[in-house]
């Protein structure tokens, strides 16, 4: 193959969210040549759905919170396989990371004092668990994504910094040394394809929710980090834990953020039971995401679902009067309008739980530096390349992610591979340059797509691997189902690597986008599917009906997945945070 | 139902037509606009538009549906086509890429031009600024905007003059950060506003606030920063 | 480009056009009523009559004033106009002579319709 174009940056930053915009701030703000590559203008990311809130322990309602606390409840809500040296890293800094998104000019809306207000969120509790619920999701009313992502957006052009908008990446360029020296990419608009050369890479590319037929996701949230760590040898770690938010709207999928319980709403059955109320006595509606889905589902197999399928549950708001509604939660009214044809100020919200975070990902230390494993067990860090953000597993989420927690993850990290990549250049990190072949690995794919003559098409095969993955890897998993599955989904893998692309155009060709978006969420979802399988208990989000239990002897720990040979291994959790003492399992209730 | 989509590929027309089709909606469910999309490119997935949040809240997937501009992901099919025929087409005024993909670089230019993001020179304190809940009301119906580009493409004025006229989007941005309590550099930035252009070229024709599909009203912002170049020059 | 429609701008600004439109505006207004008022109540209009109305220096400044109000109002709105639609859009890569030459016209045209009147009004004299 002929040499490719190439462009040369200090650092490259694969993703235009929140982590991915953050990151690239700090590399512009100091200097560094850096270049954000989106494959969408990135105000349209995905965090710009994000409603609720961003929590920190910054006491602006109770001038009391500590951000132990709030590291209490992330370990607890991470059903304790969270690493404790990244999320006492993520709360102590949580505070100023938001004081900092406020400086930049995020509308964040205001208490009376003039402070930021801050709303109650599920798995939040003040006291170590035992002071009651805590007010700690910091809020732009019930657009807080919006509002950040515009603000780092904004920040980003005062800074200078490059933008390759709808510029899709490939796959990672590994040079002979094994380090990560930039990546292939292709310029959306033109076809053109680009080598992009940069002393580090950082992939900030969010999550793959549309493995699932059904999810909060954005269409485009099809695991492109996760696909390229995969093939290019890195591992992905918990990539078996998947939250569904108990509140997606019925049928459509979209979410409705955990602020409407936070602001008083609650969950009832057909009979217009508040069942929360058994299944969490204390927290209740605000219990951890993964207690109250499965909470719901259990209703809907009862039989006391609503609807004439009896399919649903329903989230009651008009209680809180049209004012509040309004004032709180107006994104929520008119999507509730648009999508399930309901006025959340006279009628309850049809929800149900909805695929929505992917806890797993690339893991990574608390610098964003990717992790491998070494020979010897030991952790190795991959040369040139960070992962950030929901397509990273630092790990701060564990098997269970507090809600308000994602946009915190976003920026902390995001500003913390920053300042680790500034440091590195500042000492001089350079890498072996790659050879031309090097290079023409990371176009392998492209060629294949390119070349393909006839085959399935590539939406079909979606719509396959959306719905084997919708049906077995939901709030309940059957050991018997996923194994299934684990044929089914190789099987689609051949199918894959034989399918067609019709449309060989050069100009804003999305079929070719679909296309190698698919091999992504094959990635993505055998990845899941192989590690759910394997392990054989239940925590957090991972609900298995033959393995109910959790099980500390054997599962107190990462799972690890290659894709080179499909193996599952395992990884330590981190015991051991700097400042505070160690919060040991205990049993998990709300 | 009939649909009709506008056709344009660089590489292969030498000028955009109109395809015609007749398409199977699936009974019982008012899809959105954008559910039809989806189908034609199940079709054929040669069709290019944008989309990814399909929920009104990105902005990508701004389109002309039966001569309106709109969010196709929250418009359904039964608004935009009362008559049973949809219409698809580019957003006007800008270049076409291809298909219902415009090149929006002149729009975010605008955009970028009346310094969009906040100025305060004063050293930060320690924790957040203060802002009361009464100034923070005035950013509403300001920073909601999505920049999905319904407004100011359909904005003659901006057709005419999309160079120099700032656009009811970049307007509204402008008048977000003149209204946010916190800024500082109000004198510049209304300064900046003064030519003939930028924001004199409004002439209140409105189809801003009823294409803008999150119900915001550039007019009313525009009309303020009129208000306050007025009460400045006095 | 920018240079032909700086310095063809009436006004030093958009601001000074929006007011000065305005305020010309609010003259021609107040003339058109002074003018509706005189032919209301004078039962037979004929020459006498108008010079006789037209013949004090306050009609006659009033006059002077709305005669260059409309030169202003003519002008901002005509130069407007122009730099809407005489555009390389339609016009290709000749569209600066062409609102050039728009310019000129109208200019002379306005010129004309100042000086016309003005020289009809203070040629007046009631001897």
């Amino acid at each position: 193959m002929a040499r490719l174009p190439t462009m040369e940056f200090d650092g490259v930053i694969v993703g235009g969210g929140g982590a991915g915009m953050r990151a690239a701030l700090q590399l512009a703000q100091s200097g560094l040549k850096t270049a954000v590559l989106s494959k969408v203008f990135p105000t349209r990311s995905h965090t710009v759905s994000a409603q609720g809130g961003i929590a920190a322990a910054i006491g602006s309602e109770d001038p009391d919170d500590d951000w132990r606390w709030h590291m209490y409840d992330t370990v607890k809500g991470s059903d304790y396989i969270g690493d404790q040296d990244a999320i006492e890293y993520m709360c102590s800094v949580g505070p100023e990371a938001v004081y900092e998104l406020e400086h930049m000019g995020m509308p964040f809306t205001r208490t009376e004092k003039g402070r930021i207000y801050q709303r109650p969120f599920g798995g939040h509790s003040k006291g170590f668990g035992k002071g009651g619920q805590a007010s700690r999701a910091c809020a732009a009313e019930d657009r807080t994504g919006h509002a950040l992502l515009h603000t780092l957006y904004q920040s980003n052009l005062k800074a200078g910094t490059t933008f390759l908008n709808e510029w899709f990446a490939v796959d990672l360029v590994i040079n002979q040394g094994g380090a990560v020296s930039g990546l292939v990419a292709l310029e959306i608009e033109t076809g053109q394809v680009v080598f992009v050369k940069a002393k580090a890479t950082v992939l900030a590319t969010g999550g793959a929710g549309r493995i699932y037929a059904t999810t909060t996701n954005a269409l485009m949230n099809t695991g492109d980090g996760i696909g390229m760590a995969l093939r290019a040898g890195m591992p992905v770690q918990d990539i078996e834990m998947w939250q569904f938010h108990p509140t997606g709207i019925h049928q459509a999928g979209v979410l409705v953020t955990e602020g409407c319980r936070g602001e008083g709403g609650y969950l009832v059955n057909k009979d217009g039971e508040r069942f929360m109320e058994r299944y969490a006595p204390t927290a209740k509606d605000l219990a951890g995401r993964d207690v109250v889905a499965r909470s719901m589902i259990q209703e809907i197999m009862d039989g006391r679902g609503a609807g004439p399928d009896s399919d649903h549950v329903l989230l009651k708001l008009d209680h809180l009067g049209e004012e509040t509604i309004l004032k709180r939660l107006p994104g929520i009214t008119e999507l509730s309008k648009t999508f399930a044809h309901v006025n959340p100020a006279q009628e309850p919200i049809p929800v149900v739980p909805t695929c929505h975070y992917m806890m797993g990902g690339i893991p990574t230390n608390v610098h964003g530096q990717v992790l491998t494993q070494a020979a010897d067990g030991n952790d190795a860090v991959v040369g040139g390349l960070y992962a950030i953000g929901e397509v990273a597993c630092v790990s701060v989420h564990g098997a269970n992610r507090l809600g308000a927690n994602s946009l915190l993850d976003l920026v902390v990290f995001g500003r913390a591979a920053g300042i680790h990549i500034e440091d590195a250049m500042r000492q001089g990190i350079g890498h072996r340059d790659p050879a031309d072949e090097d290079v023409d690995n990371a176009t392998a794919r492209l060629a294949r797509w390119n070349e393909s003559s006839e085959g399935e098409a590539v939406v079909e095969l979606k719509r396959e691997l959306q719905r084997i993955m919708l049906v077995n890897f939901n709030v309940f998993r059957s050991g018997d189902h996923m194994r299934r599955s684990i044929g089914d989904l190789a099987d689609l893998r051949e199918r894959i690597a034989r399918a067609h692309l019709p449309d060989k155009s050069r100009v804003f060709n999305t079929a070719r986008l679909e296309a190698l978006e698919l091999d992504n969420l094959l990635e993505v979802a055998e990845a899941t599917a192989i590690v759910a399988e394997a392990r054989t208990e239940s925590r957090g989000a991972h609900a298995r009906d033959d393995y109910t239990e959790r099980d500390d002897d054997n599962w107190l720990c990462h799972s690890l997945y290659f894709a080179a040979d499909k193996s599952v291994g395992k990884r330590a959790v981190n015991f051991a945070p700097s400042t505070v003492e160690a919060f040991q399992p205990m049993a998990r209730t709300y | 139902m009939k649909i009709s989509v506008y056709r344009f590929d660089p590489d292969e027309d030498e000028s955009p037509r109109m395809e015609e089709m007749e398409l199977d909606l699936p009974a019982g469910r008012d899809l959105m606009v954008l559910d039809v999309l989806e189908l034609m490119k199940a079709r054929d997935p040669s069709i290019a538009y944008r989309r990814s949040c399909r929920e009104g809240v990105c902005g990508s997937d701004g389109i002309n549906m039966n001569g309106r501009n709109g969010l196709a992901c929250i418009t359904p099919v039964s608004e935009a086509a009362p008559r049973g025929k949809l219409t698809l087409r580019p957003l006007p005024g800008l270049p076409v890429v291809r298909d219902l993909v415009v090149d929006m670089g002149q729009f975010y230019r605008q955009y970028e031009k009346i310094t969009p993001w906040l100025v305060n020179d004063t050293p930060p304190p320690a924790q957040e600024r203060l802002q009361t809940p009464e100034d923070r009301e005035k950013l509403n119906g300001l920073y909601e905007c999505i920049l999905c580009a319904c407004c100011s493409t359909a904005c003659p004025s901006f057709w005419w003059n999309p160079d120099k006229f700032v656009g009811p989007a970049g307007l509204l941005q402008a008048y977000r950060f003149l209204a946010d309590s916190r800024d500082t550099a109000t004198a510049e930035r209304l300064a900046a506003l003064e030519d003939p252009f930028s924001v004199f070229r409004c002439r209140g024709i409105m189809n801003c606030v009823s294409v803008c599909p999150k119900g915001l009203n550039p007019t009313r912002a525009i009309g303020k920063i009129r208000t306050m170049l007025l009460s400045q020059g006095i | 480009m920018a240079l032909v429609t700086n310095v063809t701008s009436f006004g030093r600004s958009g601001l000074a056009d929006f007011v000065l439109q305005r305020v010309s505006a609010v003259v021609l207004g107040l003339y058109g009523l002074c003018l509706v008022g005189f032919f209301a109540t004078t039962p037979n209009v004929d020459h006498a009559t108008l010079v006789g109305f037209l013949d004090s220096l306050t009609m006659k400044a009033f006059t002077t004033l709305a005669v260059v109000a409309l030169a202003m109002h003519a002008w901002i709105g005509m130069w407007t106009v122009g730099t809407d639609y005489v555009r390389r859009h339609y016009f290709g890569r000749g569209h600066t002579v062409y609102l050039a030459t728009y310019q000129v016209v109208c200019l002379g045209a306005i010129f004309v319709y100042v000086l016309w009147p003005l020289s009809v009004v203070w040629q007046i004299s009631g001897s």
